[in-house]
């Protein structure tokens, strides 16, 4: 199949790769540009795993196409911590005990840290929601919810 | 003297045992740096896809590979004709029986793997998948396990046709695996025609899929010109995996390195060895380049490692005030087309013969017949050491059957036969010996936390009004750390587990389990362990698992055995290290090593303040400065036999709320107390409660893997497998008591499936009690609200006022 560029900014850097077109963003983004953090649970939309942040948007990546995300600017889960040291939902998560396998944990984190934006003092039960669009088979959740509640503490102070 | 907070402070510095430290696991994980086997690349590493049976049971009249190789990008279609010469295209299981790696000349389950195509990348794989042409001859289908042992049931092994001798007894049919029994019929018959009360329920225990959030995979890569074989892939059990490859392959187990890296979960969803991993390292092997097999989440439900699928029927003798005299248990077990039940060799059943639960029961009898069915494999453990899941199931709904038969309250009848704590250790009628545990205690703690008594007035006040409350209630026991080696073995290795402790010059260590984490945290707790018993920083202990070129044998991580078995070698390596280093110490400090004591992280002479030695400071004097005729150096391994398992116990309540117009169900409380002895990390406990609860609240409330008549799976995407989310998992309380474990050197006894072993059958009793004053006694799993509205519109209870 004849391939076409693509190009997007991905955790701030231009990048530019060569994709099928009917190419998924998560294979794209693990394979051709070797960010393994984003995972693959069912690439059928359900699990969430495969969370990224797609121009100020929480997608799955499992269900776009590497050519839509052409002229994006994304984020994944590589791209949360900087200079300054991890960002409070990572932070949280660690506190909290807020994961344990760790196989959902970075779309969790991608999603939170688009939740907080859209929600930034959300209820138990507003995160319930604005979460439930990724699933964790090893927390029970619960640990995950005061995660979320403790960062968006955490960002308001700052 | 001692100072206390001084001593305090050295203690805290340790963060060993007790101490809710946080996990040293997390920082790669919430950076995306953790290391899966699908985030493996090598270079030039192919992809392989399989091509899936869409029929039940049908014969494979030809296979066509001709269009998927003239695919560009594709490498080779292998089919069971092309394993033959190499004698794989069967192989063993676990369960002594034998599995197809690629179907020969007959499909027993939809979805089996028939080829698999090797390629460039995983869409051409797909692809050519499609154009691998199979024609079938569709078969007669035995979809129903009461119909297999019929005389007109259509035959589905022919390889085992006449061979009558299984591997765990006499087969009475062709489609009959084994026949299984505990304890003493005659016995037990005789109580049940004497006695003053007996009740008998059916009930089934649906099929279930353990459905980790990453999936099964693995990356092989056999080196030609050193003949050596590596294969990243995801089990729970990397050790056994080495000594499977090396028997089948004929490589020597020195040239085989198997390594588990990080695992997405496993439930023992990762415990089996399967087509896929077989395929992918004889594709290897064949095209001298690293292959990657990764199924996706349909394979997975679909394909690898089920569990349960109990057909039971539990009856209890008793007299009239509740007393159990007797107990009686039959057990249908459908395993599939193979049987490749993961569990000890001499356990076809697994460990369900602990189903006399925490129950003082004179005598008791247990009878499983296993037979084939035209469905997958399995029979795993899902969060559970081998049945016990089904096991306590079974206990506990017979247990409230019988109570509702008498109307004694359901706390009530378990306080009359709980097993008293001055009987511990407790010897069951069926072969077991309890070791520890107060369960009269840890009950009075939930039923005052809840308010019982409240709590069953509020249930009367609704059922005046005609609302549908239910409490549930489940106390039970479990059994894990498999095992000690008499009676525990898988492939003829002993179940022991192993570690390795080496103190570096400087003081700070790294260490090796045989075991492999996948969520639990072991890089936490074992280094929580070593920390107490060494008195070095668990900060500076470094600990590694699931390279079995580097790890010592051990087998694996499943039915909570990583504490009861590694956590126990683990110890006693660290005090095999604490016993030379307090020679060295003797030494250095100039005294007999009988004037030595130990506190904390240091040896201090005895009545001697000042006098002292660290063991930082005797880990350096190891590499220079040892006794004479000492060997330098302070490390040490441990095999660990466990004389016994561990037997943790846990009381849990549930209340639920009925809405009578959609039977959806509301949990309103679950209250868990859990008694897993010496709690190592408080933290990770109730993260692994958490979990384990949640999991249970599935399995009760919606798993389930339904066939139709032809055998097809009806629901195997996450759109139709309950995997419950955020929004409908309940809020959950957790509570404990510590009964510590009188033969584990630490007194711990193991923790992460408790709740799922324990919160199912509580869901279910909380269920059937908002329908007890109805006369209903038991309802099948899974409770989701259409089944749940099934039983309120039969009852008449949803018709307009
Ligand atoms: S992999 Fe994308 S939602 Fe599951
Ligand atoms: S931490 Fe394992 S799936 Fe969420």
């Amino acid at each position: 199949m004849t391939k076409q560029h693509v190009a997007f900014k991905l955790n701030g850097k231009q990048v530019d790769v060569l994709v099928e077109p009917r190419e998924l963003l998560v294979h794209t983004i693990r394979e051709s540009l070797s960010l393994t953090g984003t995972h693959i649970g069912c690439e059928s939309s359900h699990c969430g795993a495969c969370t990224v942040d797609l121009d100020g948007k929480s997608v799955k990546s499992c269900t776009v196409l590497a050519v839509q995300a052409n002229g994006s600017e994304l984020k994944t889960v590589e791209g949360l911590a900087d200079a300054e040291g991890l960002h409070a939902v990572q932070q949280a998560f660690i506190e909290e005990h807020g994961l344990q396998c760790g196989f959902c944990t970075p779309g969790m984190l991608i999603r939170a840290y688009r939740f907080l934006q859209e929600n930034p003092n959300p209820t138990e039960e507003e995160i319930r929601w604005g979460m439930s669009g990724n699933l964790c088979r090893c927390t029970g959740y619960q640990n995950i919810v005061k995660a979320v509640q403790s960062a968006a503490q955490t960002l308001q102070k700052a | 003297m001692d100072n206390p907070t001084e001593q305090q402070d050295r203690e805290d510095t340790l963060k060993g045992v007790g101490c809710s430290r946080r996990r040293k696991e997390d920082a790669r994980f919430v950076q995306g740096t953790g290391r899966y086997t699908d985030d493996i690349k090598l270079p030039g590493m192919l992809f392989a896809d399989m091509v899936r049976s869409p029929y039940a049971h049908a014969r494979i009249k030809s296979i066509n590979k001709e269009k998927a190789l003239a695919l560009p990008g594709v490498h080779a279609v292998l089919t069971a004709d092309d394993l033959k010469p190499l004698n794989l295209h069967w192989m063993p299981t676990l369960a002594g029986d034998v599995q197809a790696v690629l179907a020969d000349e007959k499909v027993h389950f939809q979805y089996q793997e028939v080829a698999v195509v090797i390629a460039d990348d995983r869409y051409i794989a797909a692809d050519a998948t499609e154009l691998v042409e199979v024609e079938y001859e569709e078969l007669e289908v035995l979809v129903d396990p009461h119909r297999a042992m019929d005389a007109d049931a259509p035959i589905l092994r022919e390889d085992l046709v006449g061979k009558m001798d299984g591997a765990h007894s006499v087969r009475v049919h062709d489609n009959h695996i084994f026949n299984w029994q505990a304890g003493e019929k005659d016995a037990t018959d005789r109580v049940f025609e004497q006695a003053e009360v007996t009740v008998k329920q059916d009930m089934y225990y649906p099929r279930v899929h353990p459905c980790p959030m990453e999936t099964c995979g693995c990356v092989a890569s056999y080196d030609k010109i050193n003949e050596h074989l590596t294969v990243h892939l995801t089990s729970q059990a990397p050790h056994v995996v080495r000594t499977v490859v090396s028997m089948l392959s004929g490589i020597p187990e020195s040239r085989v390195r198997i390594v588990s890296p990080d695992i997405g979960g496993g439930f023992g969803n990762k415990v089996g060895i399967y087509p896929g991993y077989v395929v992918s390292i004889v594709a290897s092997i064949v095209l001298g380049v690293p292959v990657k097999w990764v199924e996706d989440r349909m394979e997975n439900i679909s394909t690898t490692a089920f569990a349960r699928d109990y057909h039971m029927t539990g009856e209890i003798a008793a007299d009239s005030e509740g007393r159990i005299k007797a107990l009686r248990v039959n057990v249908l077990a459908d395993h599939g087309a193979f049987d490749a039940c993961a569990d000890p060799s001499k356990f076809p059943a697994g460990l369900m013969h602990i189903c006399t639960g925490s129950y003082d029961i004179p005598v008791a009898h247990l009878n499983v017949d296993g037979v084939y069915t035209n469905k997958a494999p399995g029979g795993v453990a899902y969060r559970c050491s081998f049945r016990v899941t089904e096991a306590v199931y079974v206990i506990e709904r017979t247990i409230d059957v019988l109570a509702q038969k008498l109307g004694i309250d359901k706390a009530e009848i378990r306080r009359r036969n709980f097993v008293k704590v001055e009987q511990f250790p407790y010897k069951t009628c069926l072969g077991w010996e309890l070791d520890s545990g107060d369960y009269h205690t840890a009950l009075e703690k939930v039923l005052n936390a809840v308010d019982y008594e409240s709590l069953r007035r509020e249930q009367q006040e609704k059922r005046a009004q005609g609302e549908l409350m239910g409490i549930g209630l489940c106390t039970f026991t479990e059994i894990v750390g498999a095992g000690p080696s008499r009676n525990c073995d898988i492939l003829g290795v002993g179940m022991f587990d192993s570690a390795e402790i080496r103190v570096h010059p400087t003081g700070s260590i790294i260490a090796r389990m045989g075991t492999i984490t996948q969520g639990q945290g072991h890089q936490t707790t074992y280094a929580q362990i070593i920390a107490s018993e060494l008195g070095i920083s668990s900060d500076d202990i470094s600990i590694e698992e699931g390279d079995t070129d580097t790890a010592p044998y051990g087998l694996g991580t499943y039915g909570s055995r990583s504490t009861p078995v590694g956590g126990a070698a683990t110890a006693v390596a660290a005090r095999k290290i604490r016993a030379k280093a307090q020679k060295i110490a003797a030494h250095l400090l100039e005294v007999s090593e009988n004037d030595i004591e130990w506190d904390i992280d240091r040896f201090k002479v005895k009545g001697v303040p000042g006098q002292e030695k660290t063991m930082k400071e005797v880990a350096w004097a190891a590499y220079n400065n040892v006794p004479e005729g000492m060997e330098p150096g302070l490390e040490a391994v441990d095999y660990y036999d466990p004389p016994n398992f561990t037997y943790p116990f846990g009381i849990y309540l549930c209340v639920v709320d009925i809405d009578k117009s959609t039977g959806e169900t509301s949990v309103r409380r679950f209250y868990a107390l859990d008694d897993c002895g010496t709690r190592i990390n408080p933290m990770i406990i109730e993260g692994q409660i958490h979990g384990g609860l949640t999991e249970g609240f599935a399995v009760a409330m919606g798993q389930e893997m339904p066939f139709d008549e032809q055998g097809n799976l009806l629901g195997n995407t996450l759109m139709d497998y309950f995997v419950p989310t955020f929004v409908e998992t309940p809020h959950w309380e957790t509570d404990y008591t510590v009964t510590p474990s009188p033969h584990h050197p630490l007194g711990a006894k193991g923790v992460a499936e408790s709740p799922h072993v324990g919160s199912i059958p509580c869901f279910t009793s909380a269920i059937v009690d908002a329908f007890s004053h109805l006369d209903v006694t038991h309802m099948n799993m899974p409770h989701s609200a259409y089944r749940v509205w099934q039983k309120v519109h039969e009852l008449g209870l949803d018709s307009p006022v």
